[in-house]
């Protein structure tokens, strides 16, 4: 069966890593290429790299940062970040990327999943749902730009649609749980799980390697994401890997 | 020298980067005497059967790849360029493959999530020089169509997705990998070395 992934998330703007970060046994800690090689040797199962660039000139610099990255490491890369044209999806996948995670844009423009889904396959386009609960409604609504603006739309909906345009994957950040550490967000991650058919990667609240195996096992996702813990070295992918191990969960 | 088939389908570049840091040299290509005097060929790919095909035939890429097969040197398939090695895919219509192995490419079809995505554990079904001493392990596996062999003996190793789904397939000198064994790890980097190898033993 299909091993549960574990995914380190790497912020990067202009070329460089921005979320402080602190390794040792790296010459450069803000280059994003030494840090995903680092992961990759640690035993993550793939990278995503969030271009948080507001510039041409940094988007520019990130395909550079893709093809450098794609010739090191030997593991699934995931590109996003201010990606809203198939020709923006074609610069990254052909400098190296594996797959291509879109957010804003494809609410704004629906559309563009299935444009880049038809044009490089559904396994390349991930969508990624920023969500927050809304009492009002009792499930949770949609948010972009980084969680500043809210939507109007719900999310198990919009997670339904994203599948039915052609996502392959989504990827699905709890804005209630990110930046808490006190875990991923089991009800949401289990609702969007179950009301689609495409892998579900959980974001937002890792604080422990027990967090991880709480979202395989009660939130149902199939791929667990982290920032900071990892960053920070609070846990390493390889200690949430023998964590997941001694509790029965299939790991690589 | 590998030559890595540029028919204008997918990401080339990890493949060659992947051969070139096991020493081996590289080249993205669409010229035909390149193609031909190469010692091993990679026929890559990501996207959909039709076109690709399309694309191979367009270019005059399926006979250069058949008159190298027919030269005995030694050719990979990756994800759906294992795919294009069958007689043919049901993928959006019923299209025809290369035919260098007989079987159809299906779609994945049951209560299960699709497309097949993620790390799944090889499983060794008989013995192959590509994988002769290595351990058994997880590769990395991204499709949503599958392979279904008619020949038990072309199957080289399988995986366990709600199926035995096919990993590795070969016969004389042609093989494939539906998994990427570029972005498998240590697992997928031996098993492109033991391809290079192959060429170079010729």
């Amino acid at each position: 069966m299909l091993a549960k992934r574990i995914i380190p998330c790497l912020d990067v703007k202009d070329g460089r890593v921005v979320k402080g970060v602190n390794f040792e046994n790296l010459r450069d800690a803000g280059d994003p290429v030494e840090l995903a090689s680092l992961y990759d040797r640690e035993g993550a199962d793939e990278l995503v790299f969030l271009d948080i660039s507001a510039s041409v000139e940094g988007r520019t610099t990130m395909i550079d940062v893709v093809r450098r990255t794609a010739g090191e490491i030997t593991i699934p890369l995931t590109v996003g970040g201010g990606i809203s044209a198939v020709e923006d999806m074609k610069r990254l996948l052909r400098a190296g990327a594996d797959k291509i995670g879109i957010n804003t844009a494809a609410i704004r423009n629906p559309q563009l999943i299935n444009d880049g889904a038809r044009t490089f396959g559904a396994q390349c386009i991930v969508v990624a749902i920023d969500a927050k609960f809304n009492a009002e409604w009792g499930e949770w609504e949609v948010f972009t730009h980084g969680g500043r603006n809210s939507t109007g739309i719900r999310a198990l909906a919009w997670a339904q649609e994203a599948e039915r345009r052609g996502a392959g994957e989504l990827l699905l950040t709890s804005m209630d749980a990110d930046g808490t550490k006190d875990g991923f967000d089991l009800a949401l991650t289990r609702a969007v799980s179950s009301a689609v058919g495409v892998p579900v990667i959980a974001s937002g609240g890792a604080g422990s390697a027990g967090h991880f195996a709480e979202v395989f096992a009660e939130g149902h996702a199939d791929a667990a994401l982290a920032a900071s813990i990892f960053h920070y070295k609070e846990v390493t992918v390889h200690e949430v890997k023998d964590t997941l191990r001694s509790k029965g969960v299939n790991v690589r | 020298m590998i030559a890595i088939v540029d028919y204008g389908m997918g990401n080339l570049h990890s493949v060659s980067k992947a051969v070139e840091r096991l020493g081996c040299e590289a080249a993205v290509t669409s010229d035909k005497d390149r193609i031909l005097s190469a010692d091993g060929v990679i026929l890559p790919g990501v996207g959909a059967f039709g076109d690709a095909m399309a694309n191979l035939r367009g270019t005059g890429l399926e006979e250069t790849v058949k008159t190298y097969v027919a030269s005995g040197k030694p050719l990979l398939g990756i994800c759906l360029g294992m795919q294009l090695l069958f007689t043919e895919s049901e993928e959006h219509g019923r299209h025809e493959g290369l035919d260098l192995l007989p079987g159809r490419v299906v779609r994945f079809q049951g209560d299960y999530k699709v497309p097949h995505m993620g790390w799944n554990e090889l499983e060794f079904k008989q013995p192959s020089p590509l994988f002769e001493g290595l351990e058994q392990g997880h590769v990395y596996f991204v499709h949503s169509y599958h392979a279904l062999p008619d020949r038990k003996e072309d199957l080289l190793a399988t995986a366990d997705y709600y199926q035995q789904v096919t990993a590795i397939v070969g016969r004389g000198s042609v093989f494939g990998m539906q998994f990427h064994p570029e972005k498998s790890g240590e697992l997928g980097m031996a098993l492109l070395r033991r391809f290079v190898e192959l060429t170079e033993s010729r």
